[in-house]
């Protein structure tokens, strides 16, 4: 039987492995961060005079939208490694070994977890440089940002089990960029619902990531009195919301990523 | 002796392809099957399901006495596996990939280290240990692979075409390891291609082909069984081959095999060299040209082809040098 401690020890040495890759290839982290920063200039600059928001300034609005938007990117960074140590035989290596079952799994998810916070850290800096600010307390600017890291966590467990379904690390790509656009786009994050038709407007009232933003929106303090949000319960009650879509999403994730780890033959 | 291996009746089916039809083998401890069989014959098969990477549709597979489906977790601390293809980290350097797999071996990181250190001398990768793997060679990346597969001295190994892709200084040195390591104890199931590889290392083999046992025994009981030894000659035209057949039919023991296209002529003989002398002798009074003469003993190559009608890979046949005549090889003419 394999201990607590040794799941951990295993884990933490494949997170180890994982984040070495980040240290050898930089420009991982460089093209993780340089497209956020990009679309931060972007809709700041470029949006930012043509997008008026009630009673506050738009970069403001913007940087949870464009947190929220990067980290669920960047936890698609999961399935496409995982993808490709299958494809590279790794993941053959790895159940050959007498190491803890979840381990790569954790490891990898961890190690993405961290690219994460770099990544946030760059984009708040940046964030700062074009007129974002908190106006909150140091505790709640820490649970804003540690909403956006926990609803990246649950997300890279489905694109864990996607990287072992899908098997190519191309494919992995496209295929999430179909669903995480939409789901990115169709929602509070860029500009305000109010003017969405109904249907759409249901639906990114109800979208995870919309209530992801607005949690991080009012834990920064990035919200006016006069800005009007939706009477939808999620955008009222935005962090159980997103907490409980965490604890579903690893709910069932986690065992079924394991369960199809367990049973991935490569070739 | 005990068994380190044992598998009976084991059957893999891929949807309507039946990778595996009932194989049955044992390896005895300290000692080394060579698994043998053309592509797709199921080797890599029966080395995932003992390695516990794939799971047997139907019989049993047990490894040092451990069941590999119900006891998986004892069985992966008991074994390496190299498989077919390297399977390194390309990132890590060659060092971090052996402390790595030492550490999910649970050795710890002073033993992980000490043995990386000790593999990486051993197979010669020393100068390159602090390189990320990324930037070596086939051949390199095939031993750094089987390193990491030993980092925990397993008490099983299974090798899945080890030397493929070796060059032949690297795949004698592979060899000579192969050797030490059964001195040490190490029970060995390999498969190969090369059947020169089988000879020398293997104590027995099994020859498989199509998810089917179609023999198995010592080298020298496989050998028996393709038959004994024959005169072969190479004469300098086709329309000589006739002549030559005619002179020395009253030696052979079934109808000589003609080969046109090759100018070739194969018989089945007994009496070794003196037969020889005696058919040089029959030769010398025709007019026949021969420009090859020589005595064959049967080797794997030819057990392989008559036990499963195909050629072994084409690359790996290729490789092969080809089988020198046992006895005499003349090059003699008038
Ligand atoms: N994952 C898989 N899915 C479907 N079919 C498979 C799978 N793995 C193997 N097979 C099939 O099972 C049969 C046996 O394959 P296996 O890899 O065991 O052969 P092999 O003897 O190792 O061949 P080679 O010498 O080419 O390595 C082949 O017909 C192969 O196509
Ligand atoms: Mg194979």
């Amino acid at each position: 039987m394999t201990t607590l401690a040794e799941t951990v020890s295993d884990s933490v040495t494949i997170t180890r492995r994982n984040l070495i890759k980040v240290k050898r290839v930089p420009d991982l982290i460089v093209f993780a961060t340089l497209s956020p920063i990009m679309f931060v200039l972007l809709f700041r600059y470029v949006f930012g005079s043509a997008i008026p928001i009630e009673g506050i300034s738009y970069a403001e609005f913007l940087l949870p939208g464009i947190f929220a938007q990067t980290v669920v990117f960047g936890s698609t960074i999961t399935g496409a490694s995982l993808a490709d140590d299958q494809q590279k035989g790794l993941i053959d290596r790895f159940r050959s070994l007498p190491m803890a079952r979840s381990a790569v799994l954790v490891g990898r998810t961890v190690a993405d977890l961290g690219l994460n916070v770099i990544t946030i850290v760059v984009m708040a800096l940046t964030g700062l440089v074009v007129g974002w600010r908190i106006h909150s307390s140091v505790g709640e600017a820490l649970a804003g940002f540690l909403i956006l890291l926990l609803f990246a966590f649950a997300i890279s467990w489905v694109m864990a089990l996607v990287g072992l379904l899908v098997r190519t690390p191309e494919v992995v790509n496209n295929a999430s960029f179909i669903v995480i656009f939409p789901l990115t786009f169709i929602a509070n994050t860029f500009v305000p619902t109010n003017n969405f038709p109904t249907v759409l407007k249901t639906i990114a009232d109800w979208n995870p990531v919309s209530a992801v933003v607005q949690a991080a929106r009012q834990l920064f303090g990035n919200t006016a009195p006069s800005l009007e949000t939706s009477n939808a319960w999620p955008m009222q009650h935005p962090v159980p919301y997103v907490l409980a879509w965490v604890i579903v999403l690893l709910v069932v994730f986690v065992p079924l990523s394991v369960r199809t780890y367990l049973r991935t033959a490569s070739r | 002796m005990t068994n380190a291996v044992v598998v009976e009746g084991l059957v893999k089916r891929f949807g309507e392809n039946t990778a595996l039809g009932g194989v049955d083998l044992t390896v005895s401890e300290g000692t080394v099957l060579g698994l043998l069989g053309p592509n797709g014959a199921g080797k890599t098969t029966v080395v995932r399901i003992l390695s516990t990477l794939l799971r047997p549709d139907a019989g049993r597979a047990e490894v040092n006495g451990l069941d590999v489906v119900t006891q998986g977790d004892q069985v992966r601390a008991t074994i390496g596996l190299t498989g077919q293809y390297a399977a390194v980290d390309e990132y890590l350097t060659g060092r971090e990939n052996l402390e790595m797999v030492g550490r999910l071996y649970r050795l710890g990181s002073k033993e992980s280290r000490l043995r990386a250190g000790e593999l990486l001398e051993r197979f010669e990768l020393t100068d390159a240990a602090n390189r990320p793997a990324k930037t070596y060679s086939g051949g390199m990346r095939r031993r750094l692979d089987i390193a990491a597969s030993l980092i925990a001295r397993p008490r099983v190994l299974f090798l899945d075409e080890p030397t493929t892709g070796l060059d032949p200084r690297s795949r004698l040195g592979m060899w000579e390891f192969i050797a030490d390591l059964v001195s040490d104890g190490t029970t060995i199931l390999l498969t190969t291609q090369y059947l020169e590889e089988a000879d020398r290392l293997a104590d027995r083999m099994v020859v498989i082909d199509k998810g089917k046992v179609i023999a198995r025994g010592t080298a020298d009981e496989l050998k028996a069984q393709v038959g004994g030894e024959r005169l072969e000659l190479t004469v300098s035209s086709s329309r000589q081959l006739g002549a030559a057949a005619e002179a020395l039919r009253p030696l052979a023991q079934a109808e000589p095999h003609r080969d046109e296209q090759t100018r070739r002529l194969s018989l089945p003989v007994t009496g070794g060299t003196e037969t020889l002398a005696e058919g040089l002798r029959r030769l010398a009074v025709t007019d026949v040209q021969v420009l090859d003469i020589g005595l064959r003993r049967p080797d794997l190559d030819d057990v392989f082809l008559t036990l499963t009608g195909h050629a072994a890979e084409e690359s790996a046949a290729e490789a092969e040098e080809p089988a020198a005549p046992t006895a005499v090889s003349a090059g003699a003419s008038r």
